[in-house]
């Protein structure tokens, strides 16, 4: 597997009119699953875009597999496979007509039936594109995407308006492309998404990264995490805050119910029940919360609804 | 030698392994893709294949136009020839790539190895295929109404080659300036007014004065010289195909100046 950046994009400026939509944005995506998150309008399909060779920078500089998308396009193209969000297929064209026909534009394409098969659109039939559901029409774009054995893949909100079960066919696919070698780029709106998916994450907002990381590094920053448990109303709070690390805090939100927040780890939640332990009290209902990526997201790009 | 990576399920089997078909397999799957996409549609086989079959039955049989001398299929029939042209060179390639840059198809297959000239080429392949299947069905019919067209086959294969070009051009420029749906009304507007005013089925000598600028319009050149050279059997009808050469240069010059791929 090739260690050096599949995307590198620096100081990437592109406007529309007097629109701003990217802002001097860095991003290097390695090899493996890069989950790009951000707002509506962040800037997501826009650097996406740029690194297809759709748009022109208007500054900065874009290579992708270290060739620059505009002017080595005809080098670029059969190496990167594009899912974009939404359309991309003639309307009266049946889902294995269009997929056998991008895969004639490849010299090794993967086996088309197979891949038919595995996202579930044999079912597809006959039937025209423009009257395939939202999800098998997501479907046939991603098998688009990838048939022509790419390295890269990019695939913008790949599973927006999915059904659970398609999403997990989707992500299962992407896992498989992981494990074979090949890069994926995806935006999504899902944090969950990104958790699960990607070895790296980049949070983009006003046309700028701001915060780029594994999801576990993302989610060990920031807010503290918190662990509640029940017991007999008015037990000593102060005990227990002395019996804890210096950085935490504990408090009796109502009778009987406790709130620890800290560093919570295996040592934070063996010295609570130890506490307990010594105070006769048996915890009840003892709940973590972890610090999701979604609580990072919006601490960092705000939580008022944007327009 | 495994050939489980092909196989859909073994581990490997995205392993990249990219690369480019070679470019005659694509233009060929391209075009054949096209066709398929044009002769499927049932607008479009309205247009270029049941109108100017209507039309060509029709007025051959009722006497309904004056065509002059003659025989009135031999009139027609070179007309209904050069509405067959426009049909699928302007308003079919038109309204279909109009609609395929509103879909976002032209966008998708511009990040495929396909480059844009070889679409290009193979949009044009497909409209070719298709002029040479509605000439061959139109021929039938009209030998069947007792045609009998005179000249040199060659000067007609010229005037429909310049012919086509030239509605190319300015179907492409409808099609990658306009939004689809202004495309799908110019192009049925623009093929209505030029099959009544462009020498197709009323001879222009009816427009009075009119008749020396409707004689500049591309499907009055392109019925004019079919009919001059089938009907009349005359020889070369440069004037006819120059100003066909005109807008075929203007058109497709346009075309590649502001075509806007979505």
């Amino acid at each position: 597997m090739r260690s050096e950046p599949v995307v590198q994009v620096r100081d990437l400026v592109k406007r529309y009119g007097t629109k701003t939509a990217v802002d001097g944005l860095d991003l290097v995506a390695r090899p493996g699953v890069t989950a790009v998150l951000g707002p509506n309008g962040a800037g997501k399909t826009t650097t996406i875009e740029t690194c297809e060779g759709y748009r022109r920078p208007d500054s900065g500089s874009v290579r992708v597999l270290g060739l620059d998308p505009v002017r080595q396009s005809a080098e670029l193209r059969p190496k990167v496979g594009v899912m974009l969000q939404s359309g991309g297929v003639y309307s009266g064209a049946r889902a294995d007509e269009m997929l056998r026909h991008v895969a004639k534009l490849h010299a090794h394409p993967l086996d088309v039936d197979a891949l038919i098969q595995r996202l579930g659109l044999g079912s597809c039939g006959r039937t025209s594109y423009r009257r395939l559901s939202g999800g098998q029409q997501q479907r046939l774009a991603l098998a688009m995407a990838v048939v022509g054995r790419p390295e890269l893949v990019f695939l913008d909100e790949p599973t927006a308006g999915l059904d659970p079960q398609a999403r997990r066919a989707t992500w299962d696919l992407v896992r498989d492309l992981r494990t074979d070698g090949v890069s994926v780029i995806l935006t999504t709106h899902y944090m969950e998404e990104a958790e699960q998916l990607a070895d790296d994450v980049a949070i983009i907002d006003a046309g700028r990264v701001i915060a780029q990381g594994s999801p576990e590094e993302l989610c060990k920053g920031g807010a503290e995490n918190t662990l509640r448990f029940t017991g007999r109303p008015g037990l000593d709070v102060g005990s227990l805050l002395k019996a804890l690390p210096a950085d935490s805090s504990a408090a009796e939100l109502t009778p009987g119910s406790y709130r620890v927040i800290g560093k919570v780890n295996p040592q934070l939640l063996a010295t609570v029940t130890s506490w307990c332990a010594q105070h006769g009290v048996m915890p009840d209902r003892i709940s973590v919360e972890r610090h999701t990526l979604e609580d990072v997201f919006l601490e960092l790009t705000g939580k008022e609804l944007r327009s | 030698m495994t050939t489980a990576t092909d196989t859909g399920t073994g581990a490997g089997t995205y392993a990249p392994r990219p690369g480019a078909a070679p470019l005659p397999r694509m233009i060929a799957a391209q075009a054949a893709l096209e066709t398929r996409m044009l002769l499927r549609n049932g607008e479009q086989l309205l247009l270029t294949v049941v109108i100017p079959t209507l039309l060509l039955a029709l007025f051959s049989s009722v006497d309904i136009v004056d065509t002059g001398a003659g025989k009135s299929v031999d009139f027609l029939a070179p007309g209904i020839l050069a509405l067959a042209v426009m049909s699928t060179a302007f308003t079919g390639q038109a309204i279909a790539t109009g609609f395929e840059r509103r879909y976002g198809v032209l966008k998708r297959l511009a990040s495929s190895p396909l480059p844009r000239w070889g679409l290009m080429t193979a949009k044009t392949a497909a409209v070719l295929v298709t002029e040479i299947l509605q000439v061959i069905l139109l021929t039938v019919i009209a030998f069947a109404l007792g045609w009998s067209p005179h000249g040199n086959p060659l000067a007609v294969l010229l005037l429909l080659v310049l012919g086509t070009a030239a509605f190319s051009g300015l179907g492409l420029l409808m099609a990658g300036t306009l939004k689809a749906e202004a495309t799908l009304a110019a192009a049925n507007l623009v093929f209505l007014l030029l099959l009544v005013g462009g020498g197709v089925i009323v001879p222009l000598s009816k427009f009075g004065g009119a008749q020396h600028v409707l004689g500049l319009l591309p499907i009055s050149a392109l019925s004019n010289g079919l009919r001059d050279v089938l009907q009349h059997g005359a020889g070369t009808p440069w004037g006819d195909l120059g100003i066909l050469a005109v807008w075929a240069v203007l058109g497709l010059a346009a075309a590649g100046r502001f075509f806007r791929w979505e």
